[in-house]
């Protein structure tokens, strides 16, 4: 027993009539942590998050919370709460009344609701909005009603379900970092899902990355970013280029594949492939290097021709097409601030793409 | 600009008018008036032909409070009106729920089956109740048949109960289904998460936010029931007076008619009316603050 861990799932299985939500899922989420669930809309995240707030009980598996089994426990005897997508405030109670309900339900006394309603309200910066109903707040100040809400019943795990896909492109980054920071200052456990990668990059610690009800990856964002596992991971966090081929042989610490086209790619395998493997070549269009043709082409570098160039602000993403049927794309940071474009990639200008098998992947399914 | 803006507010002014005159002239002639001549005739005289005399009196009030009759007939009404409006909230209450947590493509044909009733005239499904709970009917032919024997279902208050709750329970259902259906049951979740019962959740989440619905169910059940004369005349066997019954009698069968008694229990019995639902009112809202 490590008492380092707050939730661990063994074996956790969700069945909806003939639905799998989740399939064998097991997971350790330890104290203090900020760890994120993400996956697209009906990978099981929600549901793994419900079970542990105890709405869902699974199907097989076990749930324990710092150590105790949580079994058949109905929700509101579990020490975890919970901030829904849509807030769930009780609209005919004030922001005060809202804040206090968890803390009444305990029969916590008076005087100390009054204190530590007021010390919650402090903690998400609506001081002065006690007497306020949900209605006349805004989008961000009830997202902090109800995050006030929770944690002003000292849970020991803060579920958190998309808590900030409601809100607008701006207020949504501002309340990120908000929370990475509130949840810094408390301590407490927070397990939030998402279908944003670049949300759960930004906050984490860590990151399981779940799809069809399975749990495929869990680790650093860094981790997640720069070593997916496989082909989904890869492809549901941030850009990549994928080329397909068979293994052919290793060389050094590097597995090489080669394509139908005859492309040859050296990259970094998870774990030994042996030859004539189908895999999955991947590299981020960030790592691919572009350099100006001059007649040599270097190792692991491709010769062709710029396709598309897309000036985007802080990157310019340029497409270069390599043969009839294959293009590689690249990002390249714009660290000159020069106006004068003509000097860049042009359309149909020759090219050579380097990619550098220290940041490319070998993925097999 | 200003005078064209006067000249369109004139102009809104006389089509309000318009709209309203005929609605307005409705309510005064078949609404306002009676009860104006209700009013009056409840402080008027009989006469021993049953005429009502001109000759102001409070002898139809004072013979109100002082003879037991019509006390009790007050008494009896307001208990039966509470009786049936709570026991119809508390059989309708679960049903609307159940109604509104059917999968979408159920709720539809449940609620036809409330309302289905409503396509039979209401005596006619009270003859019908007749035939079910009489001395050789359904019910008592199925107690025989099971072995415990006929019981004495029909000309009681008992009977009358139950056509009263029979008649008004899809005006408890409706308006509660409507509240609970706008109800969002997410935050009977927050409340279990925040550590509240399924009962505490009920009392402190969903019953305050489907109050609204509540009061109309009750209201609408309340009211006609204070005032039901043909369910205690045909399953209660007319054996103990209602107001309705009283009222109904004094104004077409007492020998002699009395109308201005009669006028002055209903004028009394507006009263009480609108003191219990403004008492109501008070005490349902006072929940929610």
């Amino acid at each position: 027993m490590n008492d380092s861990i707050a939730i661990e799932l063994r074996n956790v299985v969700k069945r909806f009539g003939d639905v799998v939500a989740v399939d064998h899922v097991n997971l350790q989420i330890r104290d203090g942590e900020f760890f994120s669930l993400l996956g697209p809309s009906g990978c099981g995240k929600t549901s793994t998050l419900r079970m542990i707030a105890g709405f869902e009980l699974p199907t097989a598996g076990s749930i324990l919370i710092h150590g105790r089994e949580m079994g058949i426990t109905p929700p509101h005897l579990r020490p975890v709460n919970t901030v829904f997508q849509s807030y769930a405030l009780f609209p005919h109670m004030t922001v005060a009344q809202n804040i206090a309900f968890g803390l009444e339900m305990k029969k916590t006394p008076k005087a100390e609701i009054a204190q530590r309603v007021k010390e919650a309200l402090d903690l998400v910066r609506l001081s002065g909005l006690e007497e306020r109903r949900p209605r006349q707040l805004s989008g961000g100040q009830q997202q902090r009603v109800a995050l006030a809400r929770a944690l002003v019943n000292h849970p020991e795990v803060l579920l958190l379900d998309e808590p900030l896909g409601a809100l607008d492109q701006k207020l949504r980054k501002e309340m990120q970092l908000e929370l990475k920071s509130l949840q810094a200052r408390v301590g407490i456990t927070f397990v939030f899902v998402t279908h944003d990668q670049e949300e759960a990059l930004t906050m984490s610690d860590r990151i399981a990355v779940m799809n069809k009800g399975k749990v495929l990856q869990v680790g650093t964002p860094t981790e997640i970013y720069e070593r997916p596992n496989c082909r989904f991971v890869a492809d549901f966090i941030g850009e990549t280029n994928f080329i397909d081929g068979l293994v052919i042989g290793r060389d050094g610490n590097y597995t090489v594949i080669e394509t139908p086209d005859g492309l040859r790619f050296r990259g970094l395998a998870t774990r030994p492939l042996s030859d004539g493997t189908a895999v999955t070549y991947s590299i981020r269009p960030e790592k691919v290097r572009l350099l100006a043709a001059n007649g040599e082409v270097p190792i692991d570098g491709l010769a062709g021709t710029v396709l598309t160039v897309n000036y985007i602000g802080s990157d310019t993403r340029i497409t270069v097409r390599i043969n009839d049927r294959r293009t590689i794309d690249v990002w390249e940071q714009n660290t000159r601030s020069t106006l004068d474009r003509d000097e860049y990639w042009q359309p149909g200008e020759p090219a050579v793409v380097v990619c550098p098998p220290d940041n490319a992947l070998v993925l097999s399914e | 600009m200003a005078m064209l803006q006067q000249q369109q507010q004139r102009r809104d002014r006389i089509r309000l008018m318009l709209l309203l005159t005929p609605g307005l002239l409705w309510l005064v002639l078949f609404f306002a008036l009676p009860l104006v001549i209700i009013v009056i005739y409840s402080f008027m005289t009989n006469d021993a032909l049953g005429r009502v005399v001109y000759q102001p009196t409070l002898d139809n009030y004072i013979t109100i409070f002082t003879q037991s009759l019509y006390i009790n007939a007050y008494w009896r009404s307001i208990w039966t009106s509470v009786l049936t409006t709570v026991i119809c909230l508390l059989l309708g209450y679960p049903l609307a729920l159940f109604i509104a947590r059917s999968p979408q493509q159920w709720r539809m044909p449940l609620l036809m089956l409330i309302l289905i009733p409503f396509w039979t005239n209401f005596l006619v499904r009270i003859y019908a109740w007749q035939i079910i709970l009489a001395n050789n009917g359904l019910l008592n032919g199925l107690l025989e048949f099971i072995g415990i024997g006929r019981l004495s279902l029909i000309n009681n208050e008992g009977a009358t109960l139950i056509g009263l709750i029979y008649g008004e329970l899809p005006f408890m259902v409706l308006p509660l289904y409507a509240a609970i259906d706008r109800f969002d049951f997410t935050l009977m979740e927050a409340a279990a998460d925040l550590g509240a019962s399924r009962v505490q959740a009920f009392l402190r989440i969903m019953l305050p936010m489907t109050m609204p619905g509540v009061v109309a169910g009750s209201v609408l059940v309340f009211i006609p029931t204070l005032g039901q004369f043909v369910v205690s005349e045909l399953l209660g066997g007319a054996k103990v007076d209602y107001l309705g019954n009283l009222i109904q009698r004094l104004f077409l069968r007492a020998n002699p008619i009395n109308w201005p008694l009669g006028s002055a229990m209903a004028v009394l019995m507006m009263i009480v009316l609108l003191v219990l639902i403004m008492l109501y009112f008070r005490a349902t809202t006072e929940e929610e603050r």
